[in-house]
């Protein structure tokens, strides 16, 4: 169990990773998440299951090094073990057939956005997908992405690939030229705070998956909670996802930093242990 | 409860008993005074994780052994939830067959040294000692003597396994492997059945783990009784959660007959008060599970926490007392309790209130925050809180807290733990759609069998009543196993 199948780099800091965990490839839907804890040591982080095997019982996890707990499990290698994998947790994707489906992603957040658009299209919509990154070499997915929507529209920060500008670019030129029923964004917490703002502007129904901190990941501690609609939802049982007009994502912003400068001297740490 | 008063009658009329009952009058018995447990110094222990209580010496035990009078009806069984044949080991303890008196524990108590600890006995065994109800005197110091007991046998390397039948090949799972789970699973080894625990968590024994502190319950001793589970044959599996890895039905294909739910009350209430989630802000459970079960404070681990110099910690409960000690320890210069009843309202043990206080700690009682400010960061800072004063009576019968209108003022803080109770955790009624749950989200069980809606569902602990505590939840398991048993010879094997 847990053990590692397959490693490959979509970046130099981007990973794909393929584990053994066959019951959760058999009971995870999109939306799904694990909780994974690298070793003893390790502390429990949430990754969305960004795809699935049941017939090889493996699950996709998409990891950027950006900390300790990243940067251990980017460096594990094909044939290691992860100690910890749990899940799936959280509520999946609600999908069903509604019309035009814009879905918006944004950095690793595509990986999680993957089996999502693929439900989507699976249950008969019109699908159109905006990828945004930084540059070129972070858009990652894209043509398992083509695979799965009708369209896809690539935007970076430089112009390295696609269109250049933000993914918010991306969304109001699609909702410009077409009616769009529902859409969909998961990236970083700033990204899908401004696709709400986009989508909302235009009173499009639209759901983000959240990526808060997690401990447990089964709704015990509350240290995901976000304030929808004014109340206090924990993101690991009542989410990941939610109705992305309601979700108070200034709130969520600063609890994203909580631990940030205990974070950046636990990596730096860490990254002089290894190199030494 | 016949039963067990009909064998302890039996087992106190051996010759043995008869003799040790001589040996001291009754007089001279009754005019000992109760030994008192030994205890780190308060001024040290509360800077480290060392256990606060250093537990009794061979002397004291054996004195305190024979204040026991071993009563013909011995009332304090009938206070013990699990049913512990109290005066049976007291007496071995008096004889000084200590490993005796561990197997005499073990076999209606799976987890001795951890009830030895956590368990109120000043409300249960001990409430109904003869001391306590007939001479208005200290009772028999029965926890003490329990931990004693569980804690010579530990340390002697001669752990006993209890005898279980013959393996009958039925296979029954626990979800949950918490106080209730662990209760329930060795009672069911011993009846021969084939059993399996599964746990969401990464590690085996629920709150015992992540939320009572190394100071008043080391991890080690409770690894040690779930060793000796495992040596029964007790299959333990971390990394699962029934209704979402797998569903009961698939573990139903896989051939087992019947399920304990002992998931638990996990599901911490917040006061839906202004500022609740500035960063700096937890719930118990948060808190304690970063120190307890991530080894937060411990920089070779990796999971961090936050905590200050200015910590408020709200409520008056066991897991309160657990957090505010445990936020002196990381070193607050000012940890406070901030209650809104008074001190004699408060639910916490006697003894817990009694070592903060030794410890430091400051208790803000008929108090109640009202609000929090943060930071530009959105770090708490400050807290306004309003004093309150007793009013009449509640359903509870506690007197009820009224707030003093014009009383508020202002706290500096930096770290907030809430703990203001838990709701039953919805992870397992809500993968059940036909089972029925109350309308605060606990099982409806059986109360004589613990069986809940679905047959061969039986379920008990904090998921039935609510948050409550350790021995209760153990209690719950040996009778659910009992009802389970019953369940699985009449309609199953049938």
């Amino acid at each position: 169990m847990n053990r590692i199948i397959k490693k490959e780099f979509f970046s130099e800091k981007v990973a794909k990773i393929v584990i053994e965990a066959p019951e959760i490839a058999k009971s995870r839907k999109a939306g799904h998440f694990v909780i994974i804890r690298v070793d003893e040591k390790g502390e429990r982080i949430p990754l969305t299951i960004a795809g699935a095997d049941i017939e090889k019982g493996t699950i996709d996890l998409v990891v950027q090094d950006v900390g300790v707990s990243s940067a251990k499990l980017t460096r594990l290698n094909e044939g290691d073990f992860i100690l910890d994998v749990v899940g799936p947790l959280g509520k999946a994707t609600h999908i069903e057939k509604v019309g035009t489906i814009l879905a918006a992603g944004g950095g690793v957040g595509i990986a999680p956005l993957l089996p999502i658009v693929e439900a989507y299209k699976k249950a008969g919509n019109r699908v159109i997908t905006v990828l945004a990154a930084r540059t070129k070499d972070l858009v990652i997915l894209e043509d398992q992405m083509r695979k799965h929507s009708d369209e896809v529209i690539v935007m970076t920060d430089d112009g390295s690939s696609g269109n250049k500008g933000l993914v918010t670019k991306g969304m109001e030129d699609v909702i410009k030229r077409e009616k769009v029923d529902e859409a969909v964004t998961i990236g970083p917490a700033v990204m899908m705070k401004f696709a709400a703002l986009t989508t909302k502007k235009h009173n499009i129904p639209t759901v983000a998956s959240l990526n808060t901190i997690m401990v447990d990941g089964t709704g015990m501690c509350g240290a995901c909670r976000v304030t929808v609609g004014g109340e206090t939802k924990f993101v690991c049982v009542d989410g990941p996802e939610f109705d992305a007009g309601k979700i108070d994502f200034d709130e969520m912003l600063y609890r994203l930093s909580a631990y940030k400068s205990q974070e950046e001297d636990a990596y730096k740490k860490y990254l002089e242990q290894v190199t030494t | 409860m016949d039963n067990i008063l009909a064998y302890l009658k039996e087992e106190r009329s051996e010759e043995w008993r008869a003799e040790l009952r001589k040996t001291q009058k009754v007089k001279e018995r009754t005019s000992k005074v109760r030994v008192e447990m030994n205890e780190e110094e308060a001024n040290i222990r509360n800077t480290n994780n060392i256990e606060v209580n250093s537990g009794l010496t061979e002397e004291q035990a054996v004195l305190e052994a024979q204040r026991c009078i071993d009563c013909p009806t011995p009332t304090c069984v009938s206070g013990c939830p699990v049913g512990i044949h109290i005066p049976n080991f007291i007496k071995k303890i008096e004889i000084k067959d200590f490993l005796g008196a561990a197997t005499v524990l073990k076999d209606t108590n799976t987890l001795p040294a951890v009830c030895g600890r956590v368990c109120p006995q000043e409300k249960q065994c001990e409430a109904q000692c003869f001391y306590t109800l007939k001479m208005d005197q200290p009772p028999v110091a029965i926890g003490h003597l329990e931990r004693f007991a569980a804690d010579y046998e530990q340390n002697s390397g001669k752990m006993s396994v209890p005898e279980v039948a013959t393996e009958n090949n039925i296979k029954v799972a626990s979800i949950g492997a918490g106080p209730a789970g662990l209760a329930w699973a060795a009672d069911m080894a011993k009846f021969g059945y084939d059993v399996t625990v599964y746990e969401a968590l990464h590690e085996i024994g629920g709150v015992l783990k992540y939320g009572i502190p190394e100071f008043r319950l080391p991890n080690s001793v409770v690894d040690i009784e779930i060793d000796s589970m495992k040596k029964m044959g007790v299959k333990f599996i971390t990394n699962f959660i029934v209704g979402k890895t797998a569903s009961f039905d698939d573990l139903r294909e896989l051939g087992f007959k019947a399920f304990f739910v002992g998931s638990g009350a996990g599901l911490p209430r917040f006061m839906n008060i202004p500022g609740e989630n500035f960063i700096g802000i937890f719930s118990s459970n948060e808190y304690l599970t970063r120190i307890n079960l991530m080894n937060a404070a411990n920089d070779d681990f990796d999971t961090p926490v936050l905590s200050g110099k200015n910590v408020a910690v709200i409520g008056g409960g066991n897991t309160a007392m657990d957090s505010v000690r445990t936020a002196k320890r990381l070193g607050a210069k000012n940890a406070r309790i901030i209650y809104r009843r008074s001190l004699k309202e408060m639910p916490a043990r006697v003894e817990e209130v009694k070592h903060a206080q030794e410890e430091g700690i400051e208790f803000l009682n008929l108090n109640n925050p009202l609000e929090y400010y943060a930071d530009e960061n959105g770090r708490v800072n400050r807290m306004k809180v309003q004093k309150m004063e007793l009013g009449a009576p509640d359903d509870s019968g506690r007197r009820r807290p009224i707030p003093i209108e014009g009383s508020e003022y202002y706290l500096d803080v930096d770290t907030v733990v809430v703990s203001v109770g838990v709701s039953p955790n919805p992870l397992i009624p809500a993968s059940l759609k036909e089972l029925k749950v109350t309308r605060w989200g606990t099982i409806v069980v059986n109360e004589d069998n613990m069986q809940s809606s679905i047959p061969d569902i039986f379920a008990g602990g904090d998921i039935v009543r609510g948050g409550a505590t350790v021995i209760l939840a153990m209690g719950d398991g040996r009778k659910a196993a009992s009802g389970m048993h019953e369940y699985i010879q009449e309609k199953v094997i049938n």
